[in-house]
């Protein structure tokens, strides 16, 4: 292609699009890359310096995640029997004897069960809510708007002391549905506002229509008004879902055995027998994988452009 | 059988009134058109007959029970709207199925798959019902929120301005396709136009609307013939009558202000000295443009005529209505 165009990039700006769009990636990727390479590095080699790009990989890190092991003397270990599995092995090259189960197993479990509950409600609630701020005459609306995102004004854990005194009253203290609660009232604010955005721009005229046509008025909410907030729905549950997950300081505060998730979890791996940094990179990087798995999922509701259109400007 | 009542029905959205005191009762299988500026209360008296606002004051009564608080479903009306809201998740063919699906009618499948293909038929869009809503151009869009609305055999249709965005033919193929529905169901129509063709041709009666009132409601000849104030005149007919000092023509009744001519009642022949501005032909009939006293009025000559511009002639008032200095009608 040849000429000017004022559409068209040229080759130029092509190029340097390009380029910049590399750096960023690797810029953000680099972190991440770290953490994943040295999730397979044994002990040594995760502290080595300079850093080895290449190496030798080792399930090492993964092995002590799970397992809750013991050192052993050499010459113990030539009493035992051969190790049975594969994972019995990696231990005993590394010195030591597994015992039984980690507990991070239980903790990723309570961080889904929390995380995608709290989700759950945060847009159930938020739906709701924004709905009726969008389409009802609310007594005071706008003054309970500004009450709703005020309470994102200051750090949450500004008042994590009330908070910590109030569940303990309410025997919610290290529960998940504790943790599930705290985490949909905080998400509450965000929810609300951005879902209000998107179903203001959902014209009324199709729940009129949906009215003519025989349906009721929630109804007309569950056929016409929900499917055409997907994107906004979507794109909230992640923002909600990402809050949830990798909250920690309430996670510290409010939780010990029972409902802790993983984010208060993970660094006290560090302390099992010396300093396990591969375990550690391990446990991160499976903490990564629900959050992508759930993005990629709404990935393509995120595209929008399904609300512009049918009614007559 | 629907017969359709409304009792002084106010209605005010802030300072505006929309509706103020409109009392109509449309009889069973009439073809009501509302005419009216915008802001004349149009819309929104099909809005009151569909429940989707409520009155102020008054009453709507549907076969003579009162509807006022009943929801639009319970009022079992299908409506037609001016921006066609068709549901843009939606394909064509699901948004022509969404009130055969609703949970009043529950409709069987089969039955769904034969009422779409018949109303899509009619409606000239067959070769669209697997298109999304969004994918089609204005008129196609409105053919679809038509066909939303006769999916349904009901008594009470309601339709603002449904042929608006339609090319020549299809409106015309389309008035006399929604005429013919409304008579073999029987139904009760109130439709919103602006076009002086399916006013006079469709409508069994016109109410005509001014900022908020009903002025007038009767049958198209009649308000035609016999309109009460030169607001009602000017609604119909096209070209518009021709509002002109009482003065100007001699035997001007007393009290009379204005005259008002529709085109066809100029005699041509004798009476006042004219001059002629411009001539128009369409074909059919010619257009005059003429000027008197410094007074703009247009009237129609056969279509081979040889007049031209700047020629004179003498023209009477035939069958004259006269207004008085608030515009209302004296004879």
């Amino acid at each position: 292609m040849s000429g000017f165009s004022v559409t068209e990039p040229s080759r130029r700006q092509k190029w340097i699009a390009g380029v910049l769009v590399i750096t960023y990636a690797l810029v953000t990727i680099m972190p991440l890359l770290w953490i994943i390479a040295t999730g397979f590095k044994s002990p040594e080699d995760a502290i080595s310096y300079p850093p080895k790009v290449v190496f030798q990989p080792s399930l090492e890190g993964y092995v002590n995640l799970f397992s809750s092991r013991t050192r052993i003397t050499e010459s113990m270990q030539e009493t035992l029997q051969p190790a049975e599995t594969w994972y019995d092995q990696v231990a005993r090259d590394s010195g030591t004897v597994i015992v039984g189960a980690s507990r991070y197993g239980q903790r990723f479990l309570n961080s889904v069960v929390i995380g995608f509950g709290s989700t759950f409600l945060a847009i159930v609630f938020g739906t709701t809510a924004a709905y009726a701020f969008s389409r009802f005459k609310v007594p005071l609306k706008d003054d309970l708007l500004f009450f709703i995102l005020s309470t994102r004004m200051m750090p949450p854990i500004a008042v994590a002391i009330p908070i910590f005194l109030m569940f303990r009253q309410l025997g919610l203290n290290d529960t998940k549905l504790g943790m599930i609660l705290l985490y949909t009232a905080v998400n509450l604010s965000l929810s609300v506002w951005l879902l209000k955005g998107f179903i203001d721009e959902i014209p009324f005229e199709y729940e009129e229509a949906a009215l003519i046509d025989g349906y009721t008025r929630f109804q007309a909410f569950y056929k016409v008004v929900l499917p055409q907030a997907a994107t906004g729905i979507a794109s909230t549950a992640i923002f909600c879902l990402i809050f949830a997950w990798n909250e920690y300081a309430f996670a510290v505060l409010l939780t010990s055995g029972n409902a802790q998730t993983a984010p208060p979890f993970i660094p006290t791996i560090i302390g099992v027998g010396g300093q396990d940094w591969p375990a550690v990179a391990a446990g991160a990087t499976i903490f990564l994988i629900p959050v992508m798995i759930f993005t990629i999922l709404l990935r393509k509701h995120l595209l929008r452009g399904i609300t512009f259109g049918a009614v007559r400007k | 059988m629907a017969e359709v009542s409304l009792q002084n029905i106010s209605r005010r959205y802030g300072d505006q009134v929309a509706l103020d005191d409109v009392t109509m009762t449309v009889p069973d299988g009439a073809f009501v058109v509302l005419l009216g500026p915008t802001g004349a209360g149009k819309t929104t008296t099909l809005r009151m007959v569909s429940g989707l606002d409520k009155p102020d004051v008054g009453k709507v009564l549907i076969n003579g029970e009162d509807v006022s608080r009943h929801t639009p479903a319970q009022r079992n009306v299908a409506m037609v709207f001016q921006q066609y809201s068709l549901y843009p998740h939606l394909s064509v063919r699901q948004n022509l199925a969404f009130p055969l699906k609703s949970p009043m009618l529950r409709t069987p499948e089969d039955e769904i798959t034969r009422k779409v293909a018949e109303v899509a038929e009619t409606l000239q869009i067959s070769h669209k019902l697997d298109n999304k809503a969004t994918e089609l151009s204005g008129g196609e869009m409105q053919r679809v929120s038509i066909g939303r609305a006769l999916v349904r055999d009901l008594q009470i249709y309601l339709m603002d301005e449904p042929l608006s965005s339609l090319d020549a033919k299809l409106r015309s193929d389309l008035r006399i396709v929604l005429k013919r529905i409304q008579t073999s169901l029987g139904a009760t129509m109130l439709y919103v136009t602006h076009d002086q063709i399916e006013a006079m041709t469709m409508a069994t009666h016109v109410g005509v609307l001014d900022h908020g009132k009903l002025v007038q409601f009767g049958p198209p000849r009649e308000i035609y013939q016999n309109p009460v104030s030169i607001y009602a005149a000017s609604r119909l007919g096209s070209p518009k009558i021709n509002i002109l000092p009482a003065d100007v023509f001699p035997a001007a009744p007393g009290g009379a202000h204005s005259i008002g001519l529709r085109p066809e009642h100029i005699g041509i022949g004798e009476g006042a000295e004219t001059r002629v501005v411009r001539v128009e032909h369409l074909g059919d009939q010619t257009r005059l443009h003429l000027s008197l006293n410094g007074h703009d009025l247009i009237t129609l000559t056969d279509p081979h005529s040889p007049l031209a511009k700047g020629d004179t002639l003498r023209i009477s008032p035939q069958s004259p209505l006269y207004f008085d200095a608030n515009g209302d009608r004296i004879t």
